[in-house]
């Protein structure tokens, strides 16, 4: 579902190139719930972009659903929900609602299934009491509950999610999980994920990929990362010791 | 695309819509802003019967001309002199996950229909330049070919000034005075600017074609720089060259967007 092949993108910022992703290689099977781990800067979101065709990859190749990212977006956009934790995908200035009617046009879903899905998702994320809110006087939970909505109305085959819990309580983030679980599980949805939370790894994600200073430095598991480093315990203990040892 | 674009653009109208004494009064505000601008005209002529030649309906009626295919494109097309800001801000991200294209996203994002005051202003000037010259069918049928090709001429310079805007992030203020100032340019007879100037704006960038040498044609009178006759006919290639190459500059800005760190 998700294919990467050597890809890499770098910046020029003004006389140096900053490698923010080099020589990638990445496959994940169709209904696979993967979480991406690394450290600020590690090239995670930079990886993101270049699966939805925002970013053109400088060297390599990157393949999802199917078709090159960069040159068939618009094709592709149909097949792949997208949630970014920092920045919503939402219309700031309209209702939630008229975000959604939006989408269904955009996207070309009918209305009778429209109407179904919305309902569904409406009640399994709680939408109920905020629809009609314009998006910005939404609080940061019910807004990443919308943006999940807005990513899963066309019934999308992949859903990509960069930092999907960042800021959120608890209780929002338990909601959240819950809610990537079932849709993985019950429509099969390709999911994959960037975090910082490791009690979304652990929840959530059956495979674990960590990327450090652009390139894979794991990919497996959670449990043979937590065998990568036998005697500790805690995954936040594992992690740490790998994000350090790739700065040496 | 031309359906997507209207799904937009009315769905901001509507947003707008639910202001309606605000929504009127901007369409007010417009009218007589540009209202303004002719008076400047009718000031020129109350000193002098003619401006390098052409009388004050004849400049009226290119000055009307352009300035509905201007204002035309000023409210279809100029929100993509946005994008710098979206470019800064990181939203043209999220243009870019949907399945349309990044330009009508763009061209319709916060969609202001109170722009169409102007619209409405030159629209007048025009009507009153054509019916106090009394132009007929045998050479007005050029008017509306005239104005076409106006907008588009003007939505690819819109469309470049877009696509540079991707390399120059910093600077949006020179690709607008690139746009708004092509439309002061065209607001007069070209005949009032030196021979250079107007050899420019003929064979590089074709702002000749927005109203004045299909005018020429219209008013049945013979170009001052002595361009032959051919030339008042050539307007819909000139703008079609110019909206390809816009298409394609957009395209690579796209292309070599590069997002924002976070
Ligand atoms: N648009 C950009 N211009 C310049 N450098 C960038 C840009 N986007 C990302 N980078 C750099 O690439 C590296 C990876 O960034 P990013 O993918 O955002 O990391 P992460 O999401 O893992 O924190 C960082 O060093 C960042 O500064
Ligand atoms: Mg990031």
């Amino acid at each position: 579902m998700i294919e990467l092949d050597r890809a890499g993108r770098s910046f020029k910022v003004k006389r140096n190139v900053v490698h923010a992703v080099r020589d990638l290689s990445l496959t994940v099977t169709a209904g696979e719930f993967v979480g991406c781990l690394g450290p600020n800067g590690a090239g995670k979101s930079t990886t993101i972009k270049m699966l939805c065709g925002i970013l053109t990859p400088t060297s390599g190749t990157v393949r999802v659903a199917g078709l090159d990212p960069s040159r068939r977006r618009t094709a592709l956009a149909r097949r792949l929900g997208v949630v970014f934790g920092q920045r919503t995908t939402l219309w700031w200035d309209l209702p939630l609602v008229d975000s959604f009617a939006l989408i269904r046009h955009l996207y070309q879903v009918d209305r009778v299934t429209f109407r179904a899905r919305l309902a569904e998702l409406t009640e399994t994320l709680d939408l109920g009491a905020f629809l009609r809110t314009p998006v910005r006087q939404l609080s940061l939970g019910q807004r990443m509950r919308g943006d999940l909505a807005a990513a899963l109305l066309h019934a999308p085959d992949v859903l990509v999610l960069d930092e999907p819990t960042i800021g959120l309580d608890v209780v929002s983030k338990a909601g959240i999980r819950d809610f990537l679980r079932r849709v993985n599980a019950e429509r099969g949805t390709t999911v994959l994920l960037t975090t910082h939370d490791l009690g979304d790894i652990e929840r959530l994600c059956r495979r674990v990929v960590l990327i450090g200073h652009g390139r894979l430095a794991f990919d497996g598991s959670l449990e043979e990362l937590m065998a990568t480093a036998p005697g500790q315990s805690s995954i936040e203990e594992v992690v740490t010791r790998l994000y350090t040892a790739g700065t040496q | 695309m031309v359906r997507t674009y209207f799904l937009l653009a009315w769905t901001w109208t509507r947003a707008a819509a639910a202001y309606p004494a605000s929504f009127a009064l901007m369409v007010l505000l417009g009218f007589v802003a540009a209202a303004l601008d002719v008076a400047v005209v009718l000031i020129i002529f109350a000193n002098t019967t003619a401006l390098a030649g052409f009388s004050r309906e004849e400049v009226l009626f290119l000055y009307g001309a352009a300035g509905l295919s201007f204002t035309l494109c000023d409210t279809f097309v100029s929100n993509i002199d946005r994008v710098s800001q979206h470019i800064k801000a990181g939203t043209l991200d999220t243009f870019l996950i949907r399945p349309a294209g990044a330009w009508v996203q763009l061209t319709t994002d916060r969609f202001n229909p109170t722009r169409a005051g102007r619209v409405l202003q030159a629209a007048v000037v025009l009507g009153y330049a054509i019916a106090a010259l009394g132009i007929g069918w045998e050479r007005g049928w050029m008017i509306p070919v005239m104005v076409a090709t106006g907008v588009v001429i003007f939505a690819a310079l819109w469309t470049l000034a877009g696509a540079v805007q991707f390399v120059l992030t910093d600077a949006p203020e020179v690709t607008s005075a690139f746009t708004y100032g092509s439309n002061q340019l065209t607001q007069y007879p070209l005949a009032v600017y030196a021979r250079d100037l107007v050899k420019g704006v003929t064979y590089v960038l074709p702002l000749a074609f927005v109203n004045w040498q299909p005018g020429l044609y219209v008013l049945d009178r013979d170009d001052p720089f002595g361009t032959p006759g051919a030339m008042r006919f050539l307007g819909p290639a000139a703008a079609l060259v110019l909206a390809l190459l816009a298409a394609l500059a957009w395209r690579q800005g796209i292309r070599h967007y590069r997002s924002t760190g976070s």
